[in-house]
């Protein structure tokens, strides 16, 4: 755990008492990994990220299985209920079971992550999530040598999700990473959002949150994690191969058939908000670029 | 049945036309209040675009039901015709006007969208095709213009087939509404075309 990811700072955080907490992530990481991730965090901890608003990043929400409206999940997703909640852990593992929540959580570290949040459809917010690294959680099954990728699914229960009366997508919704996306630092399972429990909207009781791909790839509301060697399918891909790629990390320069990806409008501004340039991984091509080494991104979009 | 055609027919008789034209503006004004004093959500850009959307490819069908409905049910909205078409195209404008100002916003990226984008290729040409329309919906144009008027404005059809287009290929997945609106379409298309006649026995 010695390269975590230190947090970015945020104008609140410009403290003596944030300076001190700052100056302990970075000699974690010198202590840890070295240069590269010290150089990366040192560039990322300068900059400020304001969040969004709770409301609105609680009553903006693209979950279609509560409605396709951006209001929809919020006014829908209140049937959902995650008490208890499982999460069924198999595959490639050295100790595949049914997981209650409550026992991973007691397992875990929860801290703050103050991540930029980039939607597919060219929209932005900034979000304070409390989370776990996910690593953690799979370190916690124990992921056997041979492992490649990790499969998520979301939940599906007809009784409590309006929206999976309508064939949007293919239900149940699944996603995937490569192992080595799903054991980077900064890829979290949020469990929370300023400090509360997350909303059901944004995928509670669990959710994935890979900062630097576009949202869609942040599954919700996770029943089960697979571990295999073979690509697992993702929801958008099957629906349409051509727009959605398996890897959907955020570039400015790939564009989105229907759409340019080189701008986006931040949440928030109102109706004369100005569009901000795209940034390459969404902000955080320093610490993930180098997993991409060699590939052509424009043909793993 | 008859007296109730009857009843809508006298009723719309007395109202003027500059009734409908004010009516059809309320949902535009309102929409702009919300979007100035919240009400429209967490991004009233999108919101507005939508809405404005929607009330543009409404009202093209609006105009498009008035024929058959004087044909098929006897009720005789002709005189509103010409209202409900400028109003349609009014919101056209204003929707594009949202798309070009709030949303796109940069230049050099507005031709690139038109031209590489097909949903907004296609929407930019109904609003192309519903321009000279709009130009001539006025009585010099229809007296000047003879049996020509009346072929111009067939391209109604087209540029309404290209709004529910428009509107299917812009949304992620399939989505029902979308093809709710293109099948009231086509379907008011379809009523217009002339079925040979049977042999009755
Ligand atoms: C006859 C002309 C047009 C009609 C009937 C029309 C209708 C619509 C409708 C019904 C929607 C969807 C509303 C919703 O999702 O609730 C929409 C969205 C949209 N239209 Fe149009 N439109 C027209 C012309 C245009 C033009 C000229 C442009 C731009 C050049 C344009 C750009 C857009 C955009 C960007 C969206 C929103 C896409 C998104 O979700 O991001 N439309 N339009």
């Amino acid at each position: 755990m010695a390269n975590r990811w230190t947090n970015t700072l945020t104008e609140r955080d410009v403290t003596p008492e944030a300076a001190f907490l700052n100056r302990r992530q970075l000699m974690a990481g010198a202590a840890g990994l070295g240069l590269v991730g010290m150089a990366g965090t040192a560039r990322a901890a300068q900059e400020t990220l304001e969040p969004n608003v709770w409301e609105d990043i609680t009553q903006y929400n693209n979950y279609y299985e509560f409605g396709t409206g951006k209001e929809d999940p919020a006014e829908y997703a209140g049937a959902l209920t995650t008490k208890p909640w499982t999460v069924k852990i198999d595959g490639m593992v050295d100790k595949p079971a049914d997981y209650a929540l409550e026992d991973i959580l007691k397992a875990m570290t929860i801290e703050e992550r103050i991540y930029r949040f980039r939607c597919v459809e060219a929209w932005s917010m900034v979000v304070p999530w409390n989370g776990f690294e996910l690593a953690d959680l799979l370190n916690m099954a124990g992921v056997q040598s041979g492992a490649k990728y990790v499969a998520f699914e979301t939940v599906l229960r007809p009784d409590e999700m309006p929206g999976v009366r309508y064939p949007v997508l293919d239900w149940p919704y699944v996603e995937g990473l490569r192992l080595d996306e799903a054991m980077h630092p900064l890829t979290i399972m949020a469990t929370g959002i300023y400090g509360k429990d997350i909303p059901n909207q944004n995928g509670a009781p669990m959710r994935l949150v890979v900062p630097w791909k576009y949202g869609f790839k942040s599954i919700k509301s996770i029943v089960r994690i697979t571990l295999t060697d073979k690509e697992p399918p993702t929801s958008w891909n099957k629906a349409n191969a051509r727009e959605y790629g398996f890897y959907s990390n955020v570039n400015p320069e790939v564009s989105h058939p229907r759409w340019s990806q080189a701008t986006e409008r931040p949440l928030g501004g109102g109706l004369f908000a100005r569009r901000v340039p795209t940034l390459m991984f969404n902000g955080y091509e320093d610490e993930v670029a180098s997993l991409y080494a060699g590939m052509d991104l424009k043909a793993n979009y | 049945m008859t007296a109730f055609v009857n009843r809508i027919n006298s009723a719309a008789r007395n109202v003027p036309t500059w009734v409908v034209y004010i009516v059809l503006l309320l949902p535009a004004l309102f929409l702009v209040y919300q979007a100035f004093f919240g009400g429209l959500g967490r991004d009233p850009v999108k919101a507005l675009e939508h809405e404005l959307g929607q009330w543009a490819l409404k009202l093209i069908i609006a105009g498009l039901a008035i024929t058959p409905l004087r044909r098929f049910a006897g009720v005789n909205l002709i005189r509103f015709r010409r209202a409900v078409g400028l109003m349609a195209f009014a919101y056209v404008c204003l929707h594009f006007a949202v798309w070009l100002f709030l949303d796109v916003q940069i230049w050099s990226q507005i031709w690139a969208d038109i031209v590489k984008r097909p949903y907004v290729t296609i929407g930019f040409a109904a609003f192309v095709l519903l321009i000279p329309l709009a130009v001539t919906s006025n009585n010099w144009s229809i007296r000047t213009m003879g049996p020509a008027w009346r072929k111009l404005h067939k391209l109604v059809y087209v540029a309404a087939v290209l709004g529910g287009v428009h509107y299917i290929w812009l949304v992620k997945g399939i989505q029902i509404e979308p093809l709710v609106y293109m099948a009231i379409i086509v379907g008011l298309l379809a009523l217009r075309l002339r079925w040979p006649k049977r042999a009755t026995a």
